[in-house]
């Protein structure tokens, strides 16, 4: 807190500023302009953003900006609601394509349909016509011919059902349902 | 005149509805000053804090209706700390109290206790009317008090306000006794409301006109409210989700067309595009479509949409219609007078869809466009110089460029020509917001053109002192003036201190003026409130009037300081 209040917001936008700028570059004052008066601006011929201006062509994206206090100037009431309509769509529908070893095509199902495990394995069985078998952690899914795999973000080959489903769904990028030999070694365990 | 008896020149002055005629009327001589507060019914109130309710009941014993705003607008943007002020409490207090008739009021930015509605709700028998806009602090409790109590409503309308929804039973407190409502809107409610009380409402209210629904009133519901109440003129669509080949759909369809009188449409709060088709009927007739909440309607669906509806007037669209979608907007809404863009994504400013194209385009096909609020990621002066030529007639130009000093970027200059191609050719301007890069030329040449300018907002601008005396100096019609983040520091601000009485209020906020400024301004001008809102209390402890004062906002009153001002708030 020194000098004037209004220099305190400057020093603060400065030091949570994300800039991709090149180290040594002054950052864009984007608070105070009185500190820049037009003639200093056309000397250097290169716009409000200073020496930037020769990184900053139409191709370079803008440095992501810290945000301002009351900028863009819409009312509150409005921001809130772009905040929770982004919260809720975010992803949107979890799309991953689903293999049966043996079936001549893949399906796809979205994630975000379902509350939980049952329910998607269900919904598997009932796509492919087929009977998956009870899951055990102790033995995976038994009783079947089946089991129900899932690459994830690692590129790994899991079992679907030992991590919870909020997980499950955020880190599954494919299903495939194993069969026979391959499948009996999964559900065996290591 | 003198010789006509009083009950003629009330008769007269009943054609007279502006305030501003009537305040002008109420000039002329003392006989009319009398007749007209004895017959004036309306009162609009624009800041709070420049008289007091005693004063206004004193004056106009025959108030039915009063309208008032209290917050400065920057508080929309949140410049403006919670509890700064604008209570509602004390006027309706002191309305209750006195032999007024109250019918309607209509408050803005204006904190409303769940209190306040009670003593409002029980205070006044015809009690017919209340709109609050971008108000805050009540409850849906502070609600049921008015449904149950006001025997007589007809309009119940909430914009914009941040609700504490304690999750509705207040649509049941409506009696059923109630059936002279005309106008319902709650859409901005988050909560839960009940269904069956919603439906029965509208059963019973053969007049009802204007109905907001809010998200959690589904499609089925809207079907049977639709069917229950097809002379509606105005619709806000809650949830819009359904599965296309169900039997609820076509059951919507059927009464989405019996709604023949249906010109104003907003909300689709929640929205699934490939259904838009069922309002394609009533798309023909409608003056003002608000899709400013509907960010699931874009793309193809959104063009569509927008082809239907040539009879526009005023439209309220997100930005991920982009400048091609505008382009559709030109070519169909010939009879647009106002339109509003808004973001979408309004912190990422690379993001924004819409551009100078857009509006250029929207300029040229629309001819009799009067009013705009644009919201870009970028604008030039050749654009704004087009628009200027297309639409000379606009009444309120706002312009918000995302990132707020961003220069044209074709040719690397400030706006000061394009805006000020704007202020030369819109004779008629009234309202200006700038943005963008902009020097001291743009001022002057606001001061030298821009005549009947009532209100100016400016964000980010300017070079020196300069800039705001071309301001003060030109627009003589100035009333309000919103400055943030700009160069003017004492002598701008001192020049011309009688200049802030003929305006209602001065608000700024990040600039160079000092305490010793402030307080020489309150000094001179005894009928004018200077505030220093302080939050870190820095004024406290440091008195050194060469202090930069973060927010100054000062306004005219009759009735001196205010009483109600928190600890941050220091009035010279």
């Amino acid at each position: 807190m020194e000098g004037s209040v209004g220099y305190d917001n400057d020093l603060n936008l400065k030091a949570t500023e994300l800039r991709l700028g090149l180290p040594g570059t002054e950052p864009v004052s984007i608070v105070r302009r009185n500190k820049r008066s037009l003639q200093q601006v056309a000397d250097d011929d290169c716009g409000v953003n200073g020496c930037k201006s020769d990184d900053q062509n139409e191709t370079a994206p803008p440095p992501p900006k810290a945000q301002i206090v009351g900028w863009p100037p819409i009312r509150s009431y409005r921001k809130n609601n772009i905040q929770t309509k982004k919260n809720e769509s975010e992803g949107g529908g979890i799309y991953v394509k689903v293999s049966m070893d043996g079936a001549p095509y893949l399906r796809k199902i979205d994630l975000k349909v379902y509350s939980g495990y049952p329910e998607l394995l269900q919904a598997i069985e009932n796509m492919f016509k087929f009977t998956i078998g009870e899951y055990s952690e102790r033995e995976g899914y038994k009783g079947s011919d089946y089991a129900p795999t899932y690459e994830d973000k690692d590129g790994d080959w899991m079992l679907v059902g030992d991590v919870p489903w909020g997980m499950f769904i955020t880190s599954c990028k494919r299903l495939r349902i194993m069969k026979g030999s391959e499948a009996r070694g999964l559900g065996r365990g290591v | 005149m003198n010789y006509f008896p009083d009950e003629v020149l009330e008769h007269v002055f009943d054609f007279i509805t502006s305030h501003k005629d009537r305040n002008s009327v109420s000039l002329v001589c003392k006989s009319w000053y009398k007749i007209e507060r004895y017959s004036r019914q309306r009162v609009f109130i624009g800041n709070c804090y420049s008289i007091s309710p005693e004063r206004l009941i004193a004056r106009f014993p025959g108030l039915k209706s009063l309208t008032l705003k209290g917050k400065p607008h920057f508080a929309d943007f949140n410049l403006v700390p919670h509890d700064w002020g604008g209570f509602v409490y004390p006027w309706i207090e002191a309305l209750a109290k006195s032999r007024i008739g109250l019918e309607e009021l209509r408050l803005k930015r204006m904190v409303v206790s769940d209190e306040s509605l009670e003593l409002l709700s029980k205070s006044f028998v015809n009690f017919k009317s209340l709109v609050l806009v971008s108000c805050e602090g009540f409850t849906t409790d502070g609600l049921a008090a008015i449904a149950a109590n006001c025997r007589f409503l007809r309009e119940l309308d909430l914009q914009e306000n941040e609700v504490d929804d304690h999750r509705g039973h207040w649509l049941s407190c409506f009696p059923e006794s109630c059936t002279s409502l005309i106008s319902l809107n709650f859409a901005c409610l988050r909560g839960e409301v009940n269904l069956g009380a919603l439906e029965r409402l509208v059963s019973r209210s053969p007049n009802l006109k204007s109905l907001r629904l809010n998200r959690a009133v589904p499609l089925d519901t809207l079907q049977k409210l639709l069917m229950r109440a097809p002379q509606l003129v105005d619709l806000g669509i809650g949830s819009y989700v359904h599965d296309p080949f169900s039997e609820a759909y076509n059951k919507l369809k059927i009464a989405i067309q019996r709604c023949k009188s249906i010109r104003s449409l907003s909300g689709f709060l929640e929205v699934a595009p490939h259904c838009m088709s069922a309002i394609y009927p009533i798309c023909g007739n409608l003056t003002f479509l608000n899709l400013s909440y509907a960010p699931g309607l874009h793309g193809n669906k959104l063009m569509k949409l927008i082809q239907h509806c040539r009879k526009l007037q005023r439209l309220w669209i997100l930005d991920c219609i982009g400048d091609k979608g505008l382009g559709v907007v030109a070519l169909t809404c010939k009879e647009l007078q106002e339109l509003r863009v808004f973001p979408s994504d309004p912190f990422e400013a690379g993001n924004a869809a819409v551009t100078e194209e857009g509006l250029v385009l929207v300029s040229a096909g629309c001819t009799k466009l009067n009013s705009l609020l644009y919201f870009c990621q970028q604008m030039t002066n050749a654009a704004l110089i087009t628009v200027a030529k297309n639409c000379p007639n606009f009444i309120r130009f706002r312009l918000c460029i995302l990132d707020p000093i961003k220069p044209d970027p074709v040719t690397n200059q400030p706006l000061d020509e394009g805006f000020g191609a704007i202020v030369q050719s819109c004779k008629g301007l009234k309202r200006l917001s700038l943005s963008g890069l902009l020097t001291d030329q743009v001022f002057l040449y606001i001061g030298m053109y821009a005549e009947q300018l009532e209100m100016l907002s400016i964000a980010f601008a300017a070079d020196s002192d300069k800039g705001m005396l071309y301001v003060l100096n030109g627009c003589k019609k100035l009333r309000k003036l919103e400055i943030r983040d700009c160069p003017f520091g004492d002598s701008a601000l001192l020049e011309d201190v009688g200049k802030y009485e003929t305006m209602r209020s001065l608000w700024m906020s990040s600039c160079e003026v000092t305490l010793g400024g402030c307080k020489s301004v309150a000094e001179k001008m005894p009928t004018l409130n200077v505030e220093i809102i302080d939050e870190s209390e820095q004024m406290e402890f440091n008195l050194d009037d060469k202090q930069k004062v973060d927010k100054m906002y000062l306004y005219r009153t009759l009735v001196g300081h205010r009483k109600d001002a928190p600890e941050y708030v220091w009035i010279l």
